[in-house]
């Protein structure tokens, strides 16, 4: 008989080589299978990273070509090298994924390369690359397996002219236009990284919002910061079909309500509608589990229908974003490992990382409304921060929602410079309970766009001072 | 293992606090050994091991407000070990009740504490750990303007100065404030003053007092005359002995008369029930008991409850004359004072006579004017003639 693991990791994306650090530092016998050439999943590889280190390049080439440097004296007349652009992006991403992969030897986390799936109880089956396959003993299983992007039905990817997100960084030119199917977290960002980079960007919605789900306040003003960077949309329209060629896509829309058919060309198309959980092949049925409608697996304090079954990250509800698998992933081995792990589902923060970035943790306004909570609101806007108005970034705001009789925050949701580092402050505060007026009577360094959060926090009982 | 939970704390009594713990953990313990005190707001009471072995885990720290059936700790039950068990040996922790003081409290918490003189300690967190909140302290409050509670009179923001010491109120004693309080805030209250002459019962006293401790080997007291006195009058006048509950009058058939004992923590008063049943040996040796018992802080709370009328004796501090305050929900209150040699005129004449000012605080909800000074002259009659209680008179 094979070394029996006490854990054996099924993905080494967010959720699952955080499981693995955790398990090797609480001194399980732990093992992560990846049939990927590198870890760190989704995320370090088409996901997060990649796409933040283009937002990034993106910005300064947007700022040094536009009236930005201008505005500040600097005289220059970039011309933009894509290929290098793309290729400090690979070796970022490079790096990262190879820190990584230190962290699984530093703590002593054996990673198989292969797919893996349950073959019953206790048994997992990792098929390498050259097709030979291994058995794995272990105590407990974690699915960590992730999502993958959502196809849209008479759109299909062929990742040439209709690409999906992980399609969309890899782009071998900046198109003249680009259609982005979506109006969520994803297609806002890669939209704005080829908007940036000289694309005319039209993003067609299926409801008559952008980012559904976030707080409406904050959704419009995005909408409007976006509209004025120049980025159309098409709200409350559907697609219902598409034809690529060679050099071009021609795709069908038409309003959600009913009415004429219209037709777009684009150099190219973003499908960015969304993720489904990825069990394919995973060998659920060895195992007695099912997926529900929407192919995710239930799970009760990350446990699944079968024993020793685990589970975390997108492939099983909640938000699908890396910090709540890293989150669950601590939760999941201190569990295996006879300890009180715990999420706090309420105080998992979101954020665009566009520019401005908008970031939001806790209720909505909409979902206080609906609960019936009665609540305060603080508001702040980043024309009256002395650092944002220096530094010419002034638009947004900071919205805190607080419990009227109690004081406690229970929702804070922001649009302006930083904001997505900035959250971090309210994520501690919320999880400590604290009130607004914690917050406000924190000291807070000047000149910071910080202060705007603490301005806001002011403003939920009467005092702003700055505005 | 045996867990040791907080024992029922008796009628109307729903929390104590932890006074002090006599074990610690890993204490070799044995069955009824005394481990825990808790302190309530009447009486200490005292929680005993459950079996022999070792003090496992305090589970209620010291300065814990805990309710019945709170864990307190728990006994591992075996020979006592010659060193504690290893700490793999305890079980998944339920979360005790973290003492609110152990944590700093929110900033907002504090601002509110700081402008309302709100006792932080005595206010349940229910942040991280345990934290109070700025929810927390403004419900505790808003808990205490409903309430006139003896902590919204207690200083707290003022810094103690050289030459000064601050000390957290017991129980005991934040009890007495607020009942004190209470009393004064829902009873229409007054008093009305008489004097008696002492000369009859301390003749009748001297007389008997050498056969009376050789027969019944308790000492003949004034106490004894007084209760008698005091259920003679409130026959006469019942509303003095009734009390109100809502809007209807409770009148009581039986005489259950609290006696009120000064202790090294406080007052206390334990309950002389059915005194009318008692003779005056019975009712001295059951004072004597109580008083005693009150001293060593071992009453039990059932001794504290259902007084129908309160003595107190304010003489034997020297007393000259005061006004007691109602011991709630009863309805009259006697205050017994000191005994002085006064001139007083008797029948035309200056005699110096054995004088003890009597006042009856009463509650004029229940007890109009004639019937609280009928009930004086009443206790005065007795005791200047107490033949009169002889004859039932």
């Amino acid at each position: 008989m094979a070394d029996q693991y006490d854990v054996v990791i099924i993905g080494a994306g967010p959720g699952g080589y955080n499981a693995a650090i955790r398990a090797g530092q609480l001194g399980l016998k732990a093992a992560i299978i990846e049939g990927r050439e590198t870890l760190g999943g989704t995320c370090l590889n088409v996901g997060c990273m990649p796409s933040k280190a283009l937002l990034h390049a993106s910005e300064l080439f947007e700022a040094a070509s536009g009236a930005e440097f201008k505005t500040l004296g600097i005289d220059v007349a970039p011309k933009l090298n894509l290929v290098q652009m793309m290729a400090q992006k690979a070796e970022s991403v490079t790096a990262l994924t190879k820190g990584v992969e230190f962290l699984m030897k530093k703590n002593k986390v054996t990673w198989i390369k292969g797919w893996g799936r349950i073959a019953g109880p206790g048994k997992v089956i990792v098929k390498s690359a050259d097709g030979s396959e291994q058995t794995l003993e272990t105590k407990n299983i974690l699915i960590a397996t992730g999502s993958e992007p959502a196809s849209l039905p008479g759109v299909t990817v062929d990742n040439k002219r209709i690409v999906d997100s992980t399609g969309a960084l890899d782009l071998p030119e900046v198109p003249k236009s680009l259609v982005v199917i979506g109006a969520g977290v994803i297609g806002l960002e890669l939209g704005s990284v080829w908007r940036r980079l000289g694309a005319q960007v039209t993003v067609v919605e299926f409801l008559d919002r952008i980012v559904p789900g976030m707080d409406t306040e904050v959704a419009k003003a995005f909408e409007k910061v976006l509209t004025k960077q120049g980025m159309s949309f098409k709200l409350s329209t559907k697609v219902t079909g598409a034809k690529a060629d060679a050099k071009s896509v021609s795709l069908t829309v038409e309003p959600v309500a009913g009415g004429p058919a219209e037709t777009i060309n684009a150099d190219y198309v973003l499908v960015a509608i969304g993720r489904r959980p990825y069990t394919t092949g995973l060998g659920l049925e060895t195992v007695g589990i099912e997926t529900d409608k929407r192919g995710m697996i239930a799970q009760d304090h990350h446990k699944t229908a079968a024993p020793g079954v685990w589970v975390v990250g997108d492939v099983t509800s909640g938000p699908m974003l890396a910090h709540k698998a890293e989150d669950e992933a601590v939760a999941v081995i201190e569990l295996i490992a006879g300890k009180a792990g715990h999420v706090n589902y309420g105080l998992i923060p979101g954020v665009i990382y566009t520019a401005p970035e908008v970031a939001t943790v806790g209720k909505t306004e909409e979902e206080l409304k609906a609960g019936g909570i009665a609540y305060k609101v603080g508001k702040f806007p980043f024309l009256a921060n002395s650092r944002a108005k220096i530094n010419h970034q002034t638009d947004g705001f900071v919205k805190v929602l607080a419990d009227a009789k109690t004081d406690e925050i229970l929702g804070v949701h922001m649009i302006g410079p930083n904001v997505g580092d900035m959250i971090a402050e309210y994520c501690v505060a919320m999880e400590f309970k604290a009130a607004s007026e914690d917050v406000a009577r924190t000291c807070h360094p000047h000149p910071t766009r910080s202060e705007a959060l603490r301005q806001a926090a002011m403003s939920v009982e009467g005092w702003t001072m700055q505005a | 293992m045996a867990d040791m939970k907080t024992p029922a704390l008796g009628e109307s009594v729903s929390e104590a606090t932890v006074a002090r713990w006599i074990k610690k953990p890993g204490d070799a313990v044995k069955k009824d050994e005394i481990l825990v005190e808790l302190e309530t707001d009447k009486v200490s009471l005292e929680v005993a091991s459950p079996a022999d072995g070792v003090l496992e885990a305090i589970n209620a720290a010291e300065g814990a407000t805990v309710t019945p059936g709170t864990l307190l700790g728990s006994v591992t039950a075996g020979k006592a070990a010659a060193a504690a068990p290893p700490p793999a040996a305890v079980p998944a922790p339920t979360p005790a009740p973290a003492p609110a003081a152990s944590v700093p409290a929110a900033p907002s918490a504090a601002r509110v504490a700081a402008e309302s003189n709100l006792e932080l300690s005595a206010v349940a967190g229910s942040g991280k750990d345990g934290r109070v909140t700025k929810g927390d302290a403004l419900a505790a409050l808003e808990a205490r303007s409903t309430m006139p509670a003896a902590s919204a009179v207690a200083s707290a923001s003022r810094p103690t100065h050289e030459r000064e010491e601050r000390v957290k109120m017991t129980r005991l004693r934040q009890t007495i404030a607020r009942r004190l309080k209470e009393a004064q805030n829902s009873a229409a209250m007054l008093t009305t003053f008489n004097e008696v002459d002492m000369t009859a019962v301390m003749a009748l006293r001297n007389q008997y007092k050498d056969t009376f401790e050789k027969r019944h080997g308790v000492k003949l007291g004034f106490m004894s005359f007084f209760v008698k006195a005091v259920i003679a009058a409130l026959q006469a006048t019942p509303d003095v002995n009734a009390e109100i509950d809502g809007d209807t009058i409770v009148y009581k058939n039986h005489y259950d008369i609290g006696v009120a004992v000064g202790t090294e923590k406080g007052l206390v008063v334990p309950v002389v029930r059915d005194a009318d049943a008692m003779n005056l040996a019975q009712i001295e040796k059951t004072i004597g008991d109580l008083g005693k018992r009150a001293r060593a802080g071992q009453l039990g709370i059932d001794e504290l409850q259902g007084g129908t009328f309160t003595i107190t004796n304010g003489g034997i501090y020297g007393s000259l004359m005061s006004t007691p305050i109602l011991n709630a929900p009863q309805s009259g209150i006697l205050g017994m004072h000191a005994i002085k040699d006064r001139p007083i005129a008797i029948n035309g004449k200056i005699e110096i006579r054995p004088m003890m000012y009597l006042a009856l605080s009463y509650d004029h909800r229940v007890v109009d004017g004639a019937g609280a000074v009928t009930f004086l002259v009443k206790v005065k009659d007795a005791i200047e003639d107490p033949q009169r209680l002889l004859l039932d008179l």
